[in-house]
């Protein structure tokens, strides 16, 4: 059961070292920082789009290709499945997790809710770089109301 | 056993193309080129079938008097083609199922090697420094090919 701990406090050490080299550093590093981590998450995503479907069957429609995003990536990487997934208009849903397990560590309500990005751009990025080998470009932002809840929402880019 | 392996990506360009006889190799470019038509077209069925049975494995594409042609897409899209002789009876369909499976393990390591990024053509390059995985790509291919009396 250490496995799960293994990547927390990687990705830990890896928002930690990013913001380390510039501890403030304006909005323009800020961002700079953010996508960094957000490309990071992406080339994993597409590594992953690709080992973890392998005996799985053909995905016939978007809604499975989302269905195996918030079960089977889900538990792959934080050992659980994702709570609710919604879908709002055409193209548009949004993934709910009520306890995600890299916020759980932090706070439980309202504290450090500005620093919740940082520790949310690799998800983004791994969300994006799977549905990506799966043949869905898309762009997933991420939001939180109160720790450790938090909502990806996945744009689906209509070609 | 086999007469010549591709990979195709998923916007039908080759990753990778290796053919054994290594004269006339364009025929079997020609010949993969046109079995992804008929890859097109069994991907498509089987999405309007409602068949339960989504396979990956799609089977023989087509024979012809010297080849046959079979075909496996993965759910990236990514397609593998293999071409056999068709003296080779020997052959039976849970061996080119294997080695379709083979093949797809060792694409799927060559994706995840760090320094391969997705889309480039799978080589392994002198001056980069030789990638591991791309390496053991082609020594797996090479053993399926090898056995080509």
């Amino acid at each position: 059961m250490a496995d799960a701990v293994l990547f927390e406090f990687l990705h830990t050490e890896m928002v930690a070292e990013l913001w380390a080299q510039g501890p403030d550093p304006g909005p323009g590093g800020r961002k700079m920082n953010l996508s960094v981590l957000e490309g990071m998450g992406f080339r994993v995503g597409q590594a992953l789009g690709e080992r973890l479907p392998q005996e799985t069957l053909a995905f016939r429609e978007e809604l499975d290709v989302l269905r195996f995003l918030c079960r089977d990536l889900w538990v792959a990487v934080f050992q659980k499945q994702m709570d609710g997934q919604r879908t709002h208009h055409q193209g548009t849903y949004v993934l709910q997790d009520s306890s995600f397990p890299l916020l759980v560590p932090m706070a439980s309500g309202l504290q450090y809710l500005e620093e919740a990005p940082k520790f949310l751009a690799f998800t983004c990025g791994l969300l994006r770089g799977t549905l990506s080998t799966l043949g869905i470009e898309s762009s997933v932002t991420a939001s939180t109301a109160a720790l450790p809840t938090c909502k990806f929402q996945v744009v689906i880019q209509q070609p | 056993m086999a007469v010549c392996v591709a990979v195709i990506a998923k916007e039908n360009y080759p990753l990778y193309i290796r053919s054994t006889p290594t004269e006339n190799e364009l025929k079997f470019h020609y010949m993969v080129h046109t079995s992804l038509d008929v890859v097109d077209e069994k991907v498509s069925a089987m999405g309007k079938a409602l068949v339960d049975q989504r396979e990956l494995y799609l089977g023989l594409l087509y024979p012809t008097e010297d080849y046959k042609v079979y075909g496996y897409v993965t759910n990236s899209k990514v397609k593998f083609v293999m071409v056999v002789d068709s003296s080779n009876t020997a052959l039976r369909d849970n061996e080119i199922r294997s080695m379709f499976r083979k093949l797809h393990n060792s694409y799927t390591d060559v994706m995840c090697n760090p320094f391969y990024n997705p889309g480039d053509r799978i080589q392994s390059s002198g001056n980069l420094g030789i990638s591991l995985s791309c390496r053991a790509f082609d020594t797996m291919v090479t053993s399926m090919m090898i056995q080509v009396c």
